[in-house]
């Protein structure tokens, strides 16, 4: 059994405390003497050009400080795009400048192109409604297909709405062509994965503060990763020197991918602070995060599945549109195509896989990774186009799979699209999955449901996807232009208590509680001794921040390392301080032991001793007992499973429910079991979310028709079921001292197919024989597809 | 500007308000009572609720000056006297049933006023009472969990580490 | 929001002399605050009916129930004097909003999805101003649209009790108003038929549907009919002929519960 503390421990999260009790810290909390409010003009057409700003009126309001246009920002630099894609001509995508305000032109609903700073909240919408903004409105480019085929663009200057066309492997393509020509049976399905609003509970928002006196500035923002916006700012946009500018998350309410980005409102409030020498607040209320929050997903797909006679899979090959919105958001590139084309050949020994990727701009907001990111998108066309595949060919769909999976005997695996699985056993996953959602007890629980008038439906689906995005040398190949590291450094304090400053941000994910747990292992001490200490660069050393299931796998690994580096360190120390060699020294249960002896010095000794480094043999080791330690991993981490549901369908009015769901994860070595079910819990909420529920819609004119809560479906508790988790099946991650693959996607990434493969089911036990339906799967979309089938 | 009095949290407060400042604002930018957050436009995702008279609200749906006279309790007045948390709160803790913490004073509040009406609720009256409570990162499982178990009733059967 | 006042007066009568100018009646505001907060009414003043202790309360005479108009939700869903009609308000918005919101001020927006106008239109009601008593069947005008005049307050509605009735609501998913409610509900002399969520109309009856049931109050005396999706509602959540076809399911199962 594991320590109640250390690793593998189900441990209470720390941080609860201040959540339950209310006192919290969030950005918008913040406040000091001389608050003031910024609130965005935004335009309320899709596409347009502006041909004038009159803020006269506005400026002599009550209330209002200052007022800015895209005039005050068409001098400083745009927000960049983090990843250069390449299209398959070799010609490099296109980069349409990102401005803090519109210049020029408005190019989606929300798109904001003033900004008035004044003493209160509605002072500063009195003004922003007096502002008088001239804007010629054009036609809106929405849909993918007309923005390739039109003359109309996004962005003039471009003279084209595609950002790339990108072949994954371009190499393989032939190859790929060839076996679906050849082959015995193709299976072909055109789906749509909808467009998500990620709406984190808590609406973005950023506060800036300038200091005369140091001319330094001070950004409190919700963000996911801070340093990488405190670069974007400074790098790209407004030039403020890195050494100048703080940037700090403090407690952030949910991110899901929508909080990694850099935006304007952070370098609008930052010119304003300065600008007014007084604190400036924006945040954004529910509309404006449904207008302006990057958004996921959006992608328009054709897949085919080429097989031989057996049902061997021989090849995948994939058109997919995806939409970037109207500007490139700063993984926007990334998303679509290296974590989405990367994954397409799935579980699968299947031997070809080639994906082409168009990017497109449209009149819409940008989108960019949402929980799963690429990944969600992949699992979804191949494991719906096995789903129809083992439909077709008369095969159980469990058993066609396991067919084609790769076999544990096989790792490392070289993929079709190009990764290295270094672990997994997707049998035994499925095996436990069988297991654990009873379906033996299926065909019972079908009978009950057709007793009340409902159809019933099984879906199954396996997933691997890839996490903790790596190494740096291999991504900046591929066009990244970040490294994708993390850092930790592992202060031990005089007292013997620890503060360990880490890269990754904790928005959710119980960092506070599950990264204390590793080093309190480590070091053999209670873990209530160690402070986590993240989002805060004048803090903490500079990391990359949270997205992508990577912070144990990265940031922990950091974490490692730096414990390693006070231990080698403390036990010179010890065996100063014992009078032995320093190879002679032990560390256990917190205590420095001469090996055979019962000579020890405790920890706490030791760290004293650090400080007060009285009769210290300088000339060996310095005084103070602290290590930094900076992780680039060798490879990703691949988190597999094997999910499945049942669905309960109501044929008179088409809604669906979810009833059973049953997710099992290959998560490798787990830290804190609790923290790691719930954050299965929370994908499996989102997953059956767009599966079921969410709808982004834009019309012909570029409307945000779901813009609130009124319209935009949100899973509520009573939408959803209690969820079977297992993670029992953990083949470690061999290439990280942890033994961890990332769990924060998994639920997001597994549930849509398996939800969708269910409602099929259901709808053909009904002697409906409808092949596919698009997410959301809404009460009328099943209706109206069984009125038609 | 209107003079408020009302007790929150059982202490007397008083206060010079808008006609249009929302009782929400009221307890935050007034009183600097930010546990009570603000998720919304639509009154949907209550984040914001708050006790008036011992019944749940929207506090971003009531005007502060409507709560003259009234009783409010707020997430900041839940903890026992001696500070540790309460018996809802205690359950989400042990049950994990929060991560970001931005829902969850609402989530807390709520599922308050459904035990003082309900002591011994079901699960799908449980998850019917926390139709206008939406939380983004739980899947709602442990939340559900934990409020069962706050009840009183025996969690077991509902799984989880 | 913009600037405005609130007054809150005791009485009916007061509240009536406030109603001046640009003034807006606020009930439990559970409607009005959204739509004040983006801006899309700018009143001046807001006169508060929440402290007017005569519009609060349920009274029960014989069959006649009558409601104050500034009687809660979660005090309608309490009653259970009559049982649909307080499923029904148990159902509406979420616990927070039964807290708030009343039945005069639902029954006086008269949203094209909301609840209480199908309960109302079916049972027959009178709606109770300060100035006159309204029959359902001429108070409701269409959506949005009702007979009050400018300044005419809801103080009361008034419900015979049915011999047997039910309320079914399919709801929209995002917004968890009716995307098509029915409410049904069975008189001595005939049965009444209330649709609410799925017409440009607003709330109304479907009277084929009552003819049949009147002679027949069973799930088979709907067999023979359909409806039109002419004027139905066409939105993010259903097109007109989902709608008209779960008019015809809900009926179904309200006469079902009901039976």
């Amino acid at each position: 059994m594991p320590k109640d503390d250390g690793i593998g421990a189900a441990t209470v999260r720390r941080e609860d405390v201040r959540f339950l009790t209310g006192v919290g810290q969030y950005t918008d909390d913040i406040k000091a003497y001389g608050e003031t409010v910024a609130v965005f003009a935004r335009s309320t057409v899709a596409n347009g050009v502006i041909k004038s700003i009159d803020t006269t009126t506005a400026a002599g309001m009550p209330g209002v400080l200052a007022i800015f246009t895209g005039e005050d920002f068409a001098e400083v630099g745009g927000n960049p795009a983090g990843w250069l894609i390449n299209s398959r001509d070799g010609t490099p995508m296109h980069e349409p400048k990102r401005p803090v305000l519109a210049h020029g032109k408005v190019r989606h609903v929300g798109d904001a192109y003033a900004a008035v700073i004044a003493e209160t909240l509605e002072q500063a919408k009195n003004a922003v409604e007096a502002i008088e903004a001239d804007i010629e409105e054009l036609d809106a480019i929405v849909n993918m297909k007309d923005a390739l085929a039109g003359s109309n663009y996004v962005h003039d200057e471009i003279g084209t709405n595609q950002c790339f066309d990108w072949g994954w492997i371009e190499d393989n393509r032939d190859a790929t062509d060839a076996a679906i020509k050849g082959a015995h049976h193709v299976t072909t399905l055109e789906l749509v994965n909808n467009r998500l609003v990620p709406n984190a509970m808590e609406p973005r928002s950023s506060r800036a503060e300038y200091k005369a006196a140091g001319d330094e500035y001070v950004l409190h923002t919700t963000s996911q990763n801070p340093h990488l916006t405190r670069l974007l700012i400074s790098a790209f946009v407004l030039g403020i020197p890195e050494n100048k500018l703080t940037v700090i998350a403090p407690d952030v309410g949910g991110g899901f991918g929508s909080k990694i980005y850099h935006y304007g409102e952070e370098a609008l409030v930052l010119a304003a602070a300065k600008k007014l020498g007084r604190p400036v607040t924006w945040t954004a209320d529910r509309t404006e995060a449904f207008l302006t929050d990057a958004h996921g997903r959006d992608h328009v797909t054709k897949i085919e599945l080429a097989m031989d006679a057996e049902g061997n899979f021989l090849a995948f090959r994939t058109e997919t549109l995806a939409n970037v919105g109207a500007y490139l958001s700063n993984f926007s590139t990334a998303t679509p195509t290296f974590l989405h084309g990367t994954l397409m050949a799935g579980n699968y020994t299947v031997p070809n896989v080639y994906v082409n990727v168009k990017a497109v701009f449209t009149n819409t907001a940008p989108v960019d990774a949402y929980r799963g990111a690429g990944r969600p998108e992949a699992t979804y066309s191949l494991e719906r186009v096995i789903d129809k595949a083992a439909r077709e060919i008369g095969r159980d769909p469990i058993e066609l799979r396991r067919q084609n999976f790769i076999k544990p005997d096989q790792y490392p695996f070289a993929s079709a699209a190009g990764l290295e699985y270094d672990s997994g056993n997707y049998d035994a996953l499925m095996d436990k999955m069988e297991e654990v959602a009873d379906m033996a007890g299926f065909a019972a629980r079908r009978k009950a449901s057709e007793a009340k008038g409902l159809l019933r439906g099984f879906g199954v689906n396996a997933y691997i996807e890839a996490c903790g995005i790596a190494p740096s040398n291999l991504v900046g190949v591929l066009g990244s232009r970040v490294g994708l590291y993390d850092a930790a450094t592992v202060r031990v304090n005089a007292t013997g208590n620890l503060s360990v400053m880490v890269g990754a941000h904790s928005h959710g994910q119980g960092h506070e509680t599950a990264f204390p747990q590793v080093v309190a292992e480590m070091l053999g001490i209670d873990a209530s001794t160690i402070d986590i200490v993240h989002g805060d660069t004048s803090k903490i050393p500079f990391g990359m921040g949270t997205y992508g299931s990577r912070s144990l796998a990265v940031c922990g690994s950091a974490v490692v390392r730096a414990t390693e580096k006070v231990i080698n360190k403390a036990k010179k120390i010890a065996a100063h301080m014992l009078e032995v060699s320093d190879g002679d020294i032990e560390l256990k249960d917190g205590q420095f032991s001469v090996a055979g002896t019962d000579k020890s010095v405790s920890f706490g000794e030791v760290a004293l001793k650090a400080y007060i480094p009285h009769e210290f043999p300088l000339e060996d080791i310095e005084p103070g007992l602290e290590e930094t330690a900076f992780y680039d991993p060798a490879n990703f981490t691949y988190p597999s499973g094997a999910y499945c549901c049942e669905v309960e369908l109501d044929p008179e009015t088409g809604k669906v429910s979810v009833e059973r769901m049953t997710a099992v994860d290959d998560f490798g070595n787990v830290i804190n079991p609790m923290i790691v079910t719930g954050q299965v819990h929370g994908g499996l909420g989102q997953g059956i979310g767009q599966a079921l529920l969410e709808n982004t819609t834009y019309d012909e004119n570029g409307q945000l028709l779901s813009a609130s809560y009124m319209d935009y479906t949100m899973p509520r508790a009573d939408d959803l079921p209690f969820y079977t988790v297992d993670h029992s099946q953990g083949n470690p991650c061999t290439h990280n001292p942890l033994g961890v693959k990332g769990c924060g996607e998994a639920g997001a990434i597994g549930s849509p197919p398996t939800v969708v493969n269910a409602v099929i089911d259901a709808m053909q036990s009904g002697g409906k024989n409808v092949t596919h339906i698009d997410m959301p799967v809404t009460p009328h979309r099943v209706w109206s597809a069984m009125q038609n089938a | 500007m209107t003079k408020v009095t009302m007790t929150i949290n059982g202490k007397s407060v008083a206060g010079d308000v808008g006609g249009n400042t929302l009782l929400s604002s009221f307890l935050r930018d007034d009183l600097r009572l930010t546990g009570t957050h603000i998720g919304c436009d639509t009154s949907q995702c209550g984040a914001c609720v708050v006790h008036v008279n011992g019944r749940p609200v929207k506090s971003c749906t009531m005007f502060a000056a409507e709560a003259e006279g009234a009783e409010v309790s707020t997430i900041e007045g839940q903890a026992n006297a001696d500070g540790s948390l309460n018996v809802i709160q205690q359950a989400f803790q042990d049950h994990h049933g929060l991560q970001c913490g931005f829902c969850t004073p609402g989530m807390v509040m709520t599922a308050a006023a459904l035990l003082k009406e309900n002591p011994k609720p079901t699960v799908t009256e449980v998850r019917e009472h926390l139709e206008g409570n939406i939380c983004r990162c739980t899947g709602y499982h442990n939340i559900v969990k934990a409020i069962m178990a706050a009840s009183g009733q025996d969690v077991s059967a509902i799984a989880a580490e | 929001m913009y600037a405005f006042d609130i007054e809150r007066p005791a009485t009916i009568g007061e509240a009536v002399s406030a109603l001046t100018g640009e003034a807006m009646v606020l009930s439990g505001g559970q409607t009005l605050i959204p739509t004040l907060k983006s801006r899309l009414a700018d009143p001046g003043k807001l006169v508060s009916l929440s402290g007017i202790g005569e519009m609060k309360g349920i009274g029960l005479s014989g069959r006649d129930l009558q409601i104050g108009g500034g009687t809660v939700h979660a005090d309608v869903a309490a009653d259970g004097s009559y049982k649909a009609l307080s499923e029904l308000a148990s159902n509406i918005g979420d616990p927070a909003v039964r807290s708030r919101g009343t039945i005069g001020g639902s029954i006086a927006n008269n949203d094209p999805a909301a609840c209480y106008p199908a309960a109302a239109l079916a049972s027959g009601a009178i709606i109770v101003t300060n100035t006159r008593e309204i029959a359902a069947d001429d108070y409701f005008q269409g959506m949005f649209e009702t007979a009050l005049n400018e300044g005419e307050i809801v103080t009361a509605v008034k419900f015979p009790i049915p011999d047997a009735a039910n309320y079914q609501k399919f709801v929209q998913p995002a917004s968890r108003f009716a995307l098509v409610g029915v409410f049904v509900a069975k008189y001595a002399d005939g049965v009444r038929v209330a649709v609410t969520g799925a017409s440009n109309e607003g709330v109304h009856r479907w009277t084929a549907a009552e003819e049949a049931l009147t002679a027949n109050f069973s799930v088979s005396a709907l067999e023979g009919l359909s409806v039109s999706a002419d004027n139905l509602i066409s939105d993010l959540h259903g097109s007109p002929e989902y709608r008209a076809h779960l008019i015809k399911v809900m009926t179904g199962r309200a006469v079902t519960a009901a039976s």
